[in-house]
């Protein structure tokens, strides 16, 4: 029963998956209006070579806060885990 | 298939890694099928941003003015990251089962202890 | 302790001490130069970290344990992330919006302008960006050292209280 099920859910996405390749072209991408402005008007209003990191840090910064906050949770998550191991000076269970 | 090479390369790496996490019994081989997957999304983000003879979006000595799309580099970068983090939790919360079950099969871990 | 001492010999010890100052150096390359070379804060932090790795496996986990002092790794991390605030918070005191780039095109620290076109960069450029970029940087790099101090932790046995 459960076999069946695997090999009928890796089919119907095998079949789905293979619409991106057949779909899409490779080279020729279709709307650049966002990506045009950015790479003609970039160097002036932001004073940068690097276009990359005008568009992470400047033009979309705020995903680049979100993402600096979700590596300090996973820290913070990690030595939560191992709390009682490390150190000592302070008791993790009652 | 040659003209759309990255494209076949995403649907066989997410076809095995979906493979790999709905098969395997060891709880490390699947961590390890979820970063595979976490990579062949990131492949297909970067590809759609290609465009034919342009080089790298920057300005510094640049040899010539037809370039790449900047915004999926981006977007990339970000998942990047949080690949990293996804990864580091789960491999801690690993160790911790370790050390309570005795065990990493997936099929021994099914009561709760304690 | 339960975890049998993993040193290694003396000739990995010296090649770790010796190769530790350039990877340290090219890292803050990387980060420092975001702005004008592939780069940035996020991969330039991962250099750091691999440098910092690099003597923790050299030399056992007993003995990195009492060198690397864990207070300094968490000022690290939150005071990198408090910088990269502190820099989007700027614009709010001149009466622009959040993240507004309140040092490009101006004439202080970091305002020369650039005409569009290829040219040689200039470090002097691009605003609040580098700024930014130490910011992001040294907080990847305490964050990835203090995961790998942890994980290390894990693997000793437990004391009975």
């Amino acid at each position: 029963m459960r076999k069946a099920v695997t090999y009928v859910s890796l089919a119907i996405i095998t079949i789905g998956l293979l619409m991106i390749p057949l779909g899409l072209e490779f080279g020729k991408p279709h709307h650049t209006d966002m990506d045009d402005y950015f790479l003609r008007f970039g160097q002036e209003q932001t004073a940068t070579n690097n276009q990359c990191t005008s568009v992470t840090f400047d033009f979309r910064g705020f995903d680049t806060l979100g993402e600096s906050t979700v590596l300090f949770t996973a820290v913070i998550g990690v030595a939560l885990m191992f709390r009682r191991f490390y150190g000592g000076e302070d008791d993790a269970d009652e | 298939m040659f003209w759309n090479l990255p494209y076949f390369t995403v649907v066989i790496l997410t076809f095995i890694a979906i493979l790999i996490i709905l098969t395997k019994k060891n709880l490390v081989k699947i961590l390890l099928g979820i970063n595979i997957l976490e990579s062949a999304v990131n492949l297909l983000i970067i590809s759609i941003g290609y465009r034919e003879g342009g080089v790298a979006p920057i300005f510094t000595l640049a040899p010539s003015m037809t370039m790449v799309l900047p915004t999926p580099q981006a977007l990339v970068l970000t998942s990047i990251v949080i690949g990293v983090a996804t990864s580091a939790l789960l491999l801690s919360f690993t160790m911790v089962i370790y050390r309570k079950y005795g065990t990493v099969d997936v099929e021994k871990m099914k009561e709760l202890r304690e | 302790m339960g975890v049998k001492m993993m040193r290694m010999s003396k000739i990995v010890r010296i090649s770790a001490d010796l190769l530790y100052p350039f990877i340290v150096i090219f890292g803050w390359y990387v980060i420092m130069h975001g702005h004008l070379t592939p780069g940035g804060g996020f991969q330039g932090g991962a250099v750091v970290a691999t440098g910092t790795a690099l003597v923790i496996v050299a030399y056992s986990y007993q003995d990195i344990k009492t060198m690397i002092n864990k207070t300094v790794l968490w000022f690290q991390e939150s005071g990198g992330l408090m910088l990269f605030i502190g820099a989007g918070l700027g614009g709010l005191v001149i009466g622009f919006p959040f993240f507004y780039n309140w040092l490009a095109n101006s004439g202080s620290l970091f305002g020369t302008t650039v005409i569009y076109g290829p040219n040689p960069g200039e470090l002097n450029t691009a605003g609040f960006l580098p700024l930014m970029n130490i910011a992001v940087g040294t907080e990847v790099w305490g964050g990835l050292t203090m995961v790998l101090l942890y994980m290390l932790s894990g693997l000793e046995k437990r004391e009975e209280a």
